[in-house]
């Protein structure tokens, strides 16, 4: 009997099935289009296997793939069409492989015939994509779909996770093929999960047994290796005090007696002072980013440094080590504490106690807690984190929004935070709230953002409004794009180059889109105001008039060391 | 990370046979500002794996980066940086002489001669003049040729190199890859 032939398209979605993909967010075109007919029998019927949300902008459909891959652990999926369509999705492909985020970007492209010669819509996709990608491949033909679409998603999210393209012409998604599955797990050159090397474990297990003020930096890493339990089990043993980078915030719940809070620029004072202090500092899984080691130069001089890593080409890169242990670290994290000896370092846990008082009087009561003046962006970001106990998503954009709401949110479960790391794309927020939404189905996700930032995405109320998609939105109005506001007043005198900003009329805005809406500026109303939007079933707006010129404090000025750190602004 | 001595290291890379891995190997040298002294790229003894064989001044932190963020590309199989110690290493340079120079004045020949090169093509108006060794040894000829006016045109290749181990590594990180798979399977 003669075999099945069916179209490259087909194939597609065969491929997509057999990945266990659920959602695609996406946008058609005419380079897709072949693709798009084939999606429509997979979203209804006897076929239906996909759901597809229909964003309003490519950008966004790379980001919601994003927030779904952050939220979930699965690899987040978009399809869009050639040319503009495929470079808008530009930003969410570097944002992914700055944030190791594994997701999977189909794009059409014009037929192999008339590639190279400028035709409509056409861009050499891959090339402008292979810098910023983990991998990027031109399926040019309908026989090469299945191995494609599984080697794809295999490189995508083994390892160090990240994001793959796939570049799919036209004459390949409806030229006729036999169709077979297949499975990659393998790729030559590829060492996605280097084995432990057991002298480095016990070289790694040898400085923390001898440490008297050992203090381990734990970052997305642990997330991507769900490796929370082993973490624990780790700084529990050893008794070792252990803060978190930004993206690293929910792989250790904010109430643990070992967490010291945040890293980096705007983290946690205590943490930062300690860098300078410890004798010996474990990184897991996080990469020494310019944002948390802020003067490399100066950075932990004192102490050995041990930084476990699945990606070796991390070892050396921003700071030296001393040990380093190449793997993953759900299995580097369990092999060096069975060789630990029980410890409590009872003392040096104890000292950063105080440096935590000083900033909470100085920082954290007076931004969480005011009793007059405007709302401020830190108590909006409390009264939130306390209605929802620690359980939901923050998602956020970037600027102060961003800072505040990780800072003064609280985590309790793991991948809880989907945020723009190293990429700091404003506008992410919004289309990762959605993808958020549909990984998480069962969790409440906060989207936190700016009148900057969100104007940057808004369009995605569209997807929001069609889908009733259940999206808290807290936009924080300061009038202002308030991140680069603060910097030109504390670095450039105060010249407020085209950062003030005037804002339409959001409850307009939410109405058009049907979405309800409230606007908070006192507050005595701000409770009520969260309760409201947290019990209001479906996507939710709530717009609080922030302070026009609030500073995200404590802060470490451009170019000093991590304990230069500033709890006041000193001009 | 700190300035340390720079030194000409040579980086041999060895990828699968496909498009466009060039580009990407080339983008991590440009991306850290660091220029490319010569570049050879050929298939390797290995089927369907090429070789390319670089050279850059650098420090040896920064080479090692570099190394490690090649390496880190899918399709690109195994990537290391030497010295000139641990290669083999030759060059090419190809010298266009004047046939009526070469032959008004003998010292020329004698130069030639001295060199070790060789004469691969005579004919009245030129000769072909070949020469393999290390870059001294090429730029040397050329300087001294130069100096007798008779160069009608001058060409250096890229640097090959084989490495002084028994077997080139990537034989050996290779097998280490088939001998996983099969444990997994």
């Amino acid at each position: 009997m003669a075999k099945e032939m069916i179209t490259g398209a087909e194939a597609l979605m065969r491929a997509l099935k057999e990945e266990n993909v659920k959602t695609i967010f996406g946008y058609p075109g005419g380079s897709i289009l072949p693709v798009f007919d084939a999606l429509y029998d997979y979203t209804r019927g006897d076929k239906k296997a996909f759901e597809h949300i229909l964003v309003r902008h490519e950008q966004s459909a790379a980001h919601a793939a994003e927030g779904y891959s952050r939220a979930s652990g699965d690899v987040g999926v978009c399809i869009v069409t050639s040319g503009p369509g495929a470079t808008n999705t530009l930003t969410g492909i570097a944002d992914a492989m700055m944030d190791s985020t594994p997701i999977v970007v189909i794009a059409g492209q014009v037929g192999v015939d008339v590639l190279g010669t400028d035709s409509f819509q056409e861009v050499d996709l891959v090339g402008v994509s292979q810098p910023i990608s983990k991998w990027s491949y031109q399926i040019r033909r309908a026989e090469d779909v299945a191995w494609a679409v599984s080697r794809a998603f295999y490189i995508a999210r083994s390892g160090r996770p990240g994001p793959v393209v796939l570049d799919f012409p036209k004459n390949a998604q409806v030229s006729l093929t036999e169709y077979e599955p297949c499975r990659v797990d393998f790729v030559r050159g590829y060492v996605p999960y280097p084995t432990v090397d057991a002298e480095a474990v016990s070289r790694a297990a040898e400085l923390i047994n001898n440490a008297k003020k050992p203090l381990a930096l734990v970052g997305h890493g642990v997330e991507l290796g769900n490796a929370q339990q082993e973490l624990v089990d780790f700084i529990e043993k050893a008794g070792i005090p252990a803060a978190r980078t930004m993206l690293g915030l929910s792989a250790l719940p904010t109430g643990h007696p070992l967490n010291m809070g945040m890293l980096g620029m705007h983290g946690n004072y205590a943490p930062n002072m300690k860098e300078q202090e410890c004798d010996v500092l474990i990184a897991i899984g996080m990469r020494f980013s310019d944002r948390v080691i802020c003067n490399p130069a100066t950075y932990a001089k004192q102490a050995k440094i041990i930084q476990l890593d699945i990606d070796g080409a991390e070892i050396d890169k921003n700071v030296k080590t001393d040990v380093a242990v190449v793997a993953d670290c759900k299995e580097s994290l369990p092999a060096i504490t069975k060789l630990l000896r029980p410890n409590s370092h009872k003392e040096w846990c104890e000292s950063f106690r105080p440096l935590y008082e000083e900033e909470y009087e100085k920082v954290i009561r007076p931004a969480t807690c005011p009793s007059s003046g405007p709302l401020l962006m830190g108590e909006v970001v409390k009264a939130v984190a306390d209605a929802t106990g620690g359980d939901a998503v923050l998602v956020n954009d970037v600027g102060q929004n961003q800072m505040f709401s990780c800072r003064y949110f609280r985590y309790n479960k793991k991948r809880s935070v989907v945020s723009s790391g190293g990429l700091g794309t404003m506008g992410y927020g919004l289309p990762a709230a959605i993808g958020a939404a549909y990984a998480v189905p069962d969790r409440q996700i906060c989207m936190f953002t700016g009148d900057g930032s969100f104007q940057m995405s808004i369009h995605e109320l569209g997807t929001i409004m069609e889908h009733r998609i259940p999206v808290k939105v807290i936009l924080m109005n300061n009038n202002y794009l308030g991140n680069v506001r603060q910097w030109q007043d504390l670095f450039f005198d105060s010249r407020q180059a085209f950062t003030r900003m005037t804002n339409p009329c959001y409850g307009g805005i939410c109405d058009g889109y049907h979405i309800p809406y409230i606007f908070v500026s006192e507050r005595e109303l701000l409770k009520n105001a969260v309760h409201k939007m947290l019990s209001t079933e479906g996507p939710f707006v709530l717009e609080c008039a922030v302070k026009e010129e609030d500073n995200v404090m404590p802060m470490v000025p451009p170019g000093c060391s991590v304990n230069e750190m500033l709890l006041e602004v000193n001009r | 990370m700190e300035t340390k001595d720079r030194k000409l290291y040579t980086m041999l890379v060895y990828s699968e046979n496909i498009a466009g891995i060039l580009n990407q190997i080339t983008a991590v040298f440009t991306r850290r500002q660091v220029n490319i002294e010569s570049l050879n790229v050929s298939a390797s003894s290995i089927e369907g794996v090429h070789k390319y064989t670089i050279t850059a001044w650098s420090d040896e932190d920064l080479i090692k980066t570099i190394t490690k963020h090649i390496e880190k590309k899918i399709d690109v199989i195994k990537a290391d940086y030497y010295t000139d110690d641990d290669l083999f290493i030759r060059e090419v340079g190809l010298y266009k002489l004047s046939t009526g120079e070469v032959l008004a004045n003998p010292e020329i020949s004698r130069v030639i001669r001295k060199a070790d090169a060789r004469i691969i093509d005579v004919n009245p108006t030129f000769c072909c003049v070949m020469l393999s060794g290390m870059t001294e040894d090429i730029t040397g000829l050329y300087y001294a040729l130069d100096k007798f006016k008779c160069l009608l045109q001058y060409t250096r290749s890229g640097r090959i190199a084989i490495t002084r181990s028994k077997v080139e590594q990537v034989s050996e990180f290779l097998e280490l890859q088939e001998k996983n798979r099969n444990k997994k399977c």
